[in-house]
């Protein structure tokens, strides 16, 4: 993602990071960078609020039953494959 | 869990063919169909894929969980499908927020919304999962699925880089593309809400 050179980052620089973040990828210094912007920045912590919600609806999908269909073709095949 | 279901399936028992079926069918078909065009492609590969973990199940080591492996022979019988059918790919956003948002200076040019000042407290997972459904189907094939391991199946990264055999460097850029594109679509609904 993004090399930080500079010490403060902002807001355009930070939610490259938010993944990073979120999957503790983030080297001491970054994170500490990182995590003090959000402390400072109202709308960040806003940002990162609505990824974790997103990861958090994204989840929320289900899979629909199995149809009994497709279950009858599937056991008919395992048959056939251990009759063999 | 893994370990009792296996030895039930390595002696032919149906029950626990089944059991495994009911549990990841429906899983390996979304995975599928977010690689391959056709809906008629992803249940072939599927298939397929049950006949290679039937085939295979004797020879499966253990090494990874057993979702993991039926889901990597999967990631191969859709790869080598879709590779027949010339896909056009997407090209995939390389900002994880619109850059118009910001100004010249990179601040926030606008306040960012609260998503939840618009409810109590949390959004209502059922009136939002249709349109998320749908936004990721539109996602970069690469990005779909990385997402899908992640977020949907609750594949954690390590796992994800074996299905799909990428590097964990590659694999956190498409879920930070990912779920950022999902963001910006959700924000723009709940916005207009």
């Amino acid at each position: 993602m993004l090399s930080l050179r500079r010490k403060d980052l902002v807001c355009r620089q930070a939610v490259e990071l938010v993944t990073a973040y979120l999957e503790d990828a983030l080297s001491r210094r970054d994170r500490r960078r990182f995590e003090s912007h959000l402390r400072e920045c109202p709308n960040c912590s806003a940002y990162l609020e609505q990824i974790k919600m997103t990861i958090e609806l994204t989840g929320a999908i289900e899979p629909e039953g199995l149809g009994p269909e497709a279950r009858v073709d599937l056991i008919d095949l395992y048959r056939r494959w251990r009759g063999e | 869990m893994d370990v009792e279901l296996l030895s039930r399936l390595r002696n032919g028992n149906e029950e626990a063919f089944v059991k495994l079926v009911s549990w990841y069918q429906q899983p390996m078909l979304r995975l599928a169909r977010s690689m391959v065009s056709s809906h008629a492609v992803a249940e072939e590969a599927v298939q397929d894929t049950w006949m290679g973990v039937v085939r295979g199940i004797d020879r499966f080591e253990g090494r990874s969980a057993l979702k993991t492996w039926m889901f990597r022979i999967l990631v191969n019988r859709a790869r080598s499908a879709g590779s027949r059918e010339h896909l056009n790919v997407p090209i995939e956003a390389l900002h994880a927020v619109d850059p118009s948002r910001f100004d010249e200076q990179g601040h926030w040019a606008d306040p960012v919304d609260r998503w939840t000042e618009h409810s109590d407290e949390r959004l209502d997972a059922a009136a939002w999962v249709p349109l998320l459904k749908s936004a990721l189907d539109d996602l970069p094939p690469r990005q779909r699925e990385v997402v899908i391991l992640r977020d949907v199946e609750g594949l954690s990264g390590d796992e994800t880089c074996e299905v799909l055999g990428i590097s964990k460097g590659n694999q956190r850029i498409l879920l930070h593309r990912g779920r950022s594109r999902l963001r910006e679509i959700l924000d723009a609904e709940i916005e207009r809400s």
